[in-house]
């Protein structure tokens, strides 16, 4: 569950851009989450409510956008799309492949008042 | 709430080996032994935003506007969007990178030791301190939920270690490791150990400031755990394959376990180790001090092109 330690780094997030940029409210926020970025969107979801509550960002919608995963291919030497971790390489059938993109989570953008 | 950083209110508990911050209660912590002349900035996240009102188009990802919702009259809704593309760990990464300046300033190895509850983490620490004892300044720094236990146990083999209690909390992070640092004395040169709360999940998206990142896995555990718990694996660079004297009573498949870690993290080295019958420690020890003479001879050469870049500032200035 350290989807709950994201959720307060989120909030965290969101306060620094309130001041900076400011606003009051966030009304909507928008997530990128990469395939490998070791994230179960429903515990984020779930702890986005617990963590928001009493926040500028009670009641804001959470939107999560899932971004592919690729990975290094050690057979190919080089990079692949790849959907499972534990898929094989789709170019080569090769199964020792690491991930090296969709392992971000990112904040794309808030609404905000 | 502590000044310096503004952090409070939370769970996390330290205690020891600084007796009279421990006694101040829960969560006290210094950052007196801290330069505050910009090294001890804790790690805002520097990514960039701007705004854009509700007039700008702009497209962002298929299927969803990135215009405010119900904004039907542009420049009388309040709402606007503000663009940050920041990552959500960008935090955390600010305060490992301050660590990581704090352990090269004084050239000390940091380790990151991760793996589920009982696969063996304090007691290989424990029998790693006393092979070190004498020859390597040493600190550690527990993780768990509750307890002091682990620390006791570092301290009762002649080492200071600083027990973090994390409280419902299933990592740990680099803001706590960093105030942690702040109750050790870390001899430089040494090596510092920070066992991760028994865990093979969260803690493998923290970055802790560390050098190298050591995952254990126990010959009881299974041969598919690489397999089922990839990303713990995947970052580790070197993996401990632990209480390899328990090998004669099991029906383990070695080799399986091998290729499982391999197939998730082909670079990292394997070694199988026991603590109880020493099997496998003149290597994992070989590793440690070839690691961390790896650390102290990069630091050096840096330190040495640093002071070649001064020499030669001044030169250009005499001249």
């Amino acid at each position: 569950m350290h989807e709950m330690a994201l959720c307060e780094s989120l909030r965290t997030a969101m306060e620094e851009a309130s001041r900076a940029q400011n606003f009051s409210r966030v009304t909507r926020v928008r997530l990128a989450i990469g395939a490998f970025a070791g994230v179960e969107p429903e515990a984020l979801r779930f702890g986005f409510d617990v963590v928001m509550r009493g926040s500028l960002a009670e009641g804001a919608e959470l939107v999560m956008i899932t971004e592919g995963g690729t990975a290094w291919c050690f057979a190919c030497g080089t990079t692949v799309p790849l959907a499972g971790r534990l898929d094989p390489c789709p170019v080569c059938g090769g199964e020792r492949l690491v991930p090296n993109g969709g392992t971000e989570m990112k904040i794309k953008d808030l609404e905000v008042v | 709430m502590c000044v310096a950083c503004g952090c409070g209110s939370d769970a996390v508990t330290l205690s020891g080996p600084d007796a009279a911050q421990a006694s101040q209660g829960a969560h006290s912590h210094s950052h007196e032994s801290v330069p505050h002349d910009g090294a001890h900035h804790h790690g805002h996240a520097h990514g960039h935003s701007h705004t854009h009102s509700d007039a700008h188009a702009h497209s962002h990802d298929p299927g969803e506007p990135a215009q405010p919702q119900h904004s039907h009259a542009p420049g009388l809704d309040a709402r606007r969007m503000v663009e940050i593309e920041q990552n959500i760990l960008a935090k955390n990464d600010g305060f490992a990178a301050q660590n990581r300046v704090r352990l090269a300033a004084d050239g000390i190895f940091a380790l990151n030791l991760l793996a589920g509850p009982g696969a063996g983490k304090t007691t290989l620490l424990v029998e790693t301190l006393k092979a070190l004892a004498g020859r390597v300044p040493a600190a550690v720094i527990e993780g768990d939920q509750q307890t002091a236990n682990d620390a006791e146990r570092i301290r009762a083999v002649g080492f200071p270690a600083v027990q973090i209690n994390t409280g419902k909390g299933c990592h740990l992070d680099a803001h706590m490791v960093g105030h942690a640092m702040d109750r050790l004395p870390l001899p430089a040169g040494g090596v510092l150990f920070i066992e991760n709360v028994g865990n093979l999940v969260c803690p493998a998206a923290f970055d802790l400031g560390e050098d190298k990142r050591i995952t254990l896995l126990s010959v009881t555990e299974g041969e598919d755990k690489p397999l089922k718990y990839p990303d713990i694996f995947q970052g580790a660079d070197l993996v401990l394959l632990t209480k390899a004297d328990l090998l004669p009573h099991l029906d383990v498949d070695f080799d399986a376990i091998a290729g499982n870690v391999a197939r998730i993290n082909p670079t990292a080295r394997l070694i199988t180790v026991s603590a109880r019958s020493g099997v496998g420690f003149a290597e994992w020890l070989a590793w440690l001090e070839g690691a961390r003479r790896t650390r102290l001879e990069e630091l050096a050469r840096a330190a040495e092109q640093r002071a070649q870049a001064l020499r030669g500032v001044v030169h250009t200035a005499a001249e």
